[in-house]
């Protein structure tokens, strides 16, 4: 057998060198390539102070917000999305919402659980419909860009409950339903120049009117809140 | 016993036994047929999950029924995956079978055990990986309901306004559309139609929220008097099935989003009674039609087309009453009349007897008023 061996392979006398026990041998033979410089990447950013990581995070999350101030035709939002703008914009108009009638009695106003669940559960749902409908765009995209495009509506109850600083008669109620109405207007549009792009042409409106109808009710949450006396 | 001696020479063409690898230092070049199952790299056998006796997990033996749910994408993602992953690992066992060809002698028993350490880490990872994408696939595959949203706008607008509209012939089965998509919005329109009843009659609800009841209202009307219809049309061998009786009743419910939108809004009586006899009319007598055309016998179309029309336009009445907002104006002409005003309390259980009594009662005090 070492006849045949020494002619198919010309180190074969070295094959019976042994290593001695105190010498360690490491080494990945079977790493892919891409190791070491995805390596790099994480320690890079984990060795950088929090306050890095949280601005770099609140600056996407406030770049994301500009583009849905001026919808254009970006990818920004589809792109890179988060679910922290979405939650922060939640978080703030369920607590706005909140302050109406906190009498135990009466029950009017919506709670905090109420318009979280319509939120998410609301967006979920649009987004199984789009997806149903044949869209090309990923589950947490579309969260993504609903949960942004709330902002115009998070903007429109700051002004309602400035607005009704001052009283809430039917002046007030006029004020405000014109800026609910735009906000809500602004909202569906945003929305929808990020979504029906990933539809079949012929299929935007059925895309377009779950999403309508979901600014809708949040709109209306946000027109009929009366704050308690 | 000849299967069995057949299968001992299967394992040995694919997969060296175990047996011999404590002796071995090297391991032996795989053939990777694509017909075989095994999808592990390892000379002792890995963390093969689908043995040949197909003893299993629960997720597992499921696929390995012969009667699989019927739906084909399973099957199909499993195929691909499958694929996949043999090409992965049959990459990976080339990669590592240049480089630790000659190796494994040489390193001597340290090395071996490091790599094979990491090797038993790596198919934990992926026999992991495998069960839960498996496991995904399975039970959170939308594509299940795929079929039945692939709709036009013009079909569902088209669908819309046929939901009105009776047919004439009952003599031969009518088609029914079997898609989820309108109904289904139909059924959130009117819960943001009853939302909007409900805050403007200021209803106050004790246990619970008031989305949380509209919801619950609407999406239990659908779903239930669906199932309903469907026993009853199983009872008296009706020819349906459930995604078509969804299907029109959703549709039906188009004619209440338009009444109660209507008069939510303007709260005149005869108005909605009128609307409930003419909408809720057509739209019960479209549902009606379709049934009838699908039922023989006097006596099973009566039963299911009358209860099918009972609870439809009940439910249109309950709609509008337990939700109703209280006119200032009328309130005040009665002043005079010997009627028991209308107290606000808080609603529990909607009283729809008293609540009708009361309503008419006060049309007719209007009236006689007006006189």
């Amino acid at each position: 057998m070492a006849e045949a061996d020494g002619s198919s392979r010309p180190f074969a006398g070295l094959s019976d060198v042994s290593i001695s026990e105190d010498i360690p041998v490491e080494g990945d033979i079977s790493m892919p390539p891409a190791g070491p410089s995805a390596q790099d990447d994480g320690f890079s950013t984990l060795d950088e102070p929090v306050r890095d990581t949280v601005l770099r995070d609140l600056r996407a999350v406030g770049n994301k917000f500009v583009h849905v101030l001026y919808p254009k035709q970006s990818k920004a939002l589809l792109r890179d999305w988060d679910l922290w703008g979405p939650l922060l914009l939640c978080v703030t108009l369920a607590l706005l919402l909140q302050g109406g009638s906190a009498d135990s009695k009466e029950d009017g106003g919506p709670q905090f659980a109420e318009v979280f669940v319509v939120i998410w559960f609301g967006s979920v749902i649009i987004t199984l419909n789009s997806k149903l409908l044949g869209g090309t765009i990923s589950f947490f995209q579309s969260l993504c860009v609903l949960g942004y495009c709330i902002m115009p509506l998070t903007v429109a109850m700051v002004v309602c409950r400035v607005v009704l600083l001052g009283g809430s008669g039917p002046a007030s109620f006029a004020v405000r339903l014109v800026v609910v109405c735009a906000s809500f207007g602004w909202s569906t549009f945003a929305s929808t120049a990020f979504l029906a792009d990933s539809q079949p042409p012929n299929r935007k409106a059925l895309v377009v009117y779950p999403v309508f109808l979901f600014y809708f009710v949040i709109g209306w949450m946000i027109l009929t809140f009366s704050p308690s006396q | 016993m000849l299967t069995s001696l057949n299968s001992h020479e299967l394992h040995d063409q694919t997969r060296p036994r175990p047996d011999l690898d404590q002796t071995q230092t090297r391991p032996r070049p795989r053939i990777m047929s694509g017909g075989t199952k095994h999808t592990t790299t390892e000379p002792w056998g890995g963390f093969d999950d689908n043995p040949v006796q197909g003893s299993g997990s629960a997720v597992i033996d499921m696929e390995n029924m012969d009667d699989t749910s019927g739906s084909s994408f399973e099957d199909m993602g499993e195929m691909h995956q499958r694929m996949k992953e043999e090409e992965e690992v049959s990459a990976e066992a080339e990669a590592t079978e240049e480089e630790t060809g000659d190796d494994g002698e040489f390193l001597g028993m340290k090395g071996i055990k490091g790599q094979l350490g990491r090797q038993v880490a790596d198919e934990v990872w992926q026999a992991g990986k495998r069960q839960a994408s498996k496991a995904f696939n399975l039970y959170a595959n939308i594509d299940i309901l795929r079929p039945y949203f692939d709709v036009e706008p013009v079909q569902v607008r088209s669908r819309l306004i046929e939901s009105m509209i009776p047919v004439r012939t009952i003599n031969f089965p009518q088609k029914v559309a079997g898609e989820l998509y309108g109904p289904m919005m139909l059924v959130f329109t009117l819960v943001a139609i009853l939302l909007h009843g409900m805050k403007t009659s200021e209803t106050i609800i004790r246990e619970g929220t008031l989305m949380g009841t509209a919801i619950g209202t609407c999406f239990g009307y659908w779903l239930g008097v669906s199932s309903f219809v469907y026993f009853l049309a199983y009872l008296v061998n009706s020819q349906i099935t459930m995604l078509q009786t969804l299907s029109l009743l959703g549709y039906g419910l188009f004619g209440h989003c338009v009444v109660l939108f209507i008069t939510y809004n303007i709260h005149f009586h005869f108005l909605f009674y009128g609307l409930w006899l003419l909408v809720g009319g057509l739209s019960t007598l479209r549902m009606v039609a379709v049934l009838l055309s699908r039922t023989v016998g006097q006596t099973p179309r009566l039963v299911i087309c009358g209860s099918l029309a009972a609870l439809h336009m009940l439910f249109l009445l309950y709609l509008h009453f337990a939700y109703h907002k209280l006119v200032e104006g009328i309130l005040d002409t009665l002043e005079g009349v010997n009627a028991p005003p209308i107290q606000r309390v808080a609603r529990d259980v909607p009283d729809l007897a008293a609540a009708a009594a009361n309503a008419t009662v006060r049309t007719l005090g209007a009236l006689l008023q007006s006189r």
